[in-house]
């Protein structure tokens, strides 16, 4: 069976008590709204970017703790990433997350500090949840004007 | 807290009423969810069959499966027989003067909808007024701003105080010559207000406007008596009412329904066709195109029975007595805000918790085995005006217990230690 512990690690309530770069940022170069209409989670994604690499990146709006946790564990990873890697990064955590084939140990390593989230994979119904704001950042990068929704 | 509405005046003690008798009618319930006994508190978004109603589809596909009003063989006679009959089961169920009163649809969004289109449409013109509430479900909104775009009639919405109770003195100023429908539920699916629909009908009627009502929360919980009330449409869904899901019931008043056009074309509601000219059938046909959810008709017969067996005094006063205990162990939970503390309030315990989503909510109470709903109930004005966005909602019926109540809100404590 599994545990709770497992999904609500403590690295995951942790991020969600305190999100780390959290709030709006007035100087961005891209800004882009994620919506999930089944639980009215809100996110809005903030980049700052410098030629093809994310300087700086926040989040803000309103979550449950696994979309909150993994909106401020995306923006702890992503800060000098170039867009390709974080568009590497989007792909294999989603694989990740929806993957049946068991773990690849080694690309889940990559992910670092993201496996935290790998519990959700048990939780079909929380995967939304966890990709939102990758979805999110997708859009950012692409430009969208629209919201991007989970639905 | 008052309970006039529904409430009948019997002290708890002298029910007759064994809460694991009825129980052990719905197979379902014996189960482990993660290891544990399942809880089942979600109610309001569907309810659980008994055994009778699971034995009725059962035996309709094995004994008498045959098309209705159409063969003259035994078994679509049978079932022809059974569909009807179940037909008068719910005219008797909610006292509508007449079986042609009773229209299967496929729930409650049907009946909404066909009222909008079938009476709306070919009724309503640019300005004319609709009322609906700040309440509503989804179901009982869409709809009309469906018809106020293809008509040009205009949407008019009751608020709420923060107690989820409609304002009356508001609804009464929106009323005006340019009303033509009012279109409210009886007991809202994401705060358990009960609406006093009785005095709703009243004012609109003096207003010359229509009143539907929307039953989908009402009917598992109270007894209904549309004559009495004098509403002018009633709708509800059987999967609600412990019946099987995709069949529903819109009552009509028959001297409206005889003047609306078909919702839908097809067999059935037909009495003959050529091309030249079509005669529609009598009611209740012409609002029955095709081939019906002919064992759900049967099945919600059976469903209607078997509440019908427990009587509504019985079930009404058990379920007072469970959702005050429930209100009342909520509210002593440090952190936790209900959301919905209107006066007359049904099975329904809608809340927020300081710092945890409703959504981690129901994840950690799933695994305790607790099913409950999370989200914005189809509602989202609802969850505007409480500036919340969503709820935890656990919602009861008759089967469940004091002792599952207890186990709900040691789970909701045990949420607290997760994410302190
Ligand atoms: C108050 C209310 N109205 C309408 C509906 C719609 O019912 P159905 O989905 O069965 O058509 C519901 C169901 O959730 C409800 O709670």
């Amino acid at each position: 069976m599994f545990d709770l512990k497992d999904l609500y690690q403590e690295v995951i309530v942790d991020h969600n008590r305190s999100p780390r770069n959290f709030g709006k940022m007035d100087n961005a170069d891209r800004v882009a709204e994620g919506f999930n209409p089944i639980c009215g989670d809100r996110l809005n994604l903030y980049l700052k970017l410098d030629n093809n690499r994310i300087a700086d990146v926040s989040f803000d709006g309103s979550g449950c703790a696994i979309s909150t946790a993994s909106a401020s564990l995306m923006t702890d990873e992503l800060k000098g990433k170039s867009i390709v890697e974080a568009e590497t990064m989007f792909n294999d955590f989603h694989r990740m997350l929806t993957d049946d084939k068991p773990h690849d140990m080694k690309q889940i390593e990559q992910l670092g500090k993201l496996a935290v989230l790998l519990g959700v994979k048990h939780y079909p119904t929380r995967v939304k949840c966890a990709t939102l704001c990758w979805h999110t950042l997708h859009s950012a990068i692409e430009g969208k004007k629209t919201p991007v929704s989970t639905e | 807290m008052n309970r006039k509405n529904i409430a009948p005046e019997i002290p708890a003690t002298k029910l007759i009423f064994d809460v694991d008798a009825i129980r052990a009618d719905f197979p379902i319930l014996r189960q482990n969810i993660h290891g544990k006994q399942l809880v089942y508190l979600d109610n309001a978004a569907t309810a659980q069959k008994p055994e009778r109603v699971i034995k009725t589809l059962d035996n309709y596909y094995r004994e008498y499966n045959a098309n209705i009003h159409r063969g003259i063989h035994t078994l679509s006679q049978k079932a022809t027989e059974a569909y009807e009959k179940a037909r008068v089961k719910v005219q008797h169920f909610i006292n509508a003067s007449s079986a042609k009163e009773i229209i299967f649809v496929r729930g409650t969004t049907e009946g909404i909808n066909l009222v909008a289109q079938s009476y709306g449409r070919t009724r309503l013109k640019t300005g004319d007024e609709i009322i609906i509430s700040e309440m509503e479900h989804h179901s009982n909104i869409v709809p009309w701003q469906l018809l106020c775009e293809q008509t040009g009639a205009v949407l008019r919405v009751i608020p709420m105080n923060d107690d989820g109770e409609l304002i009356m003195e508001e609804f009464e100023k929106l009323l005006g010559k340019k009303t033509r429908i009012v279109s409210v539920g009886h007991i809202s699916n994401a705060l358990g207000t009960i609406n006093p629909i009785k005095k709703i009908i009243k004012v609109a009627h003096s207003c010359n406007a229509i009143v539907l009502i929307d039953g989908a929360q009402s009917v598992p919980h109270t007894a209904i008596d549309v004559q009495t009330l004098d509403c002018d449409f009633y709708a509800f869904s059987g999967h609600k009412l412990f019946g099987p899901t995709g069949i529903g019931v819109l009552y009509g008043k028959q001297s409206l329904l005889e003047n609306m056009p078909p919702y839908h074309g097809g067999g059935d509601m037909i009495k003959m066709v050529t091309f030249k000219k079509t005669l529609y059938n009598d009611l209740p046909y012409k609002f029955e195109a095709g081939t019906p959810h002919i064992s759900g008709v049967i099945g919600l017969g059976e469903a209607i029975d078997y509440v019908n067996d427990i009587g509504f005094d019985t079930i009404a006063a058990y379920e007072n007595e469970l959702i005050d205990y429930a209100i009342r162990e909520a509210s002593a939970i440090a952190g936790l805000k209900l959301i919905g503390t209107a006066r007359d309030k049904a099975s329904i315990l809608s809340f927020v918790m300081d710092n945890i989503h409703p959504h981690d909510i129901g994840t950690v109470l799933d695994h305790e085995g607790i099913a409950i709903r999370t989200g914005h109930h189809c509602a989202m004005p609802v969850m505007e005006h409480f500036h919340v966005p969503a709820t935890a909602r656990a919602s009861f019926a008759f089967y469940n217990k004091r002792e599952e109540v207890d186990l709900l809100m040691t789970a909701l404590e045990k949420c607290k230690e997760v994410f302190k």
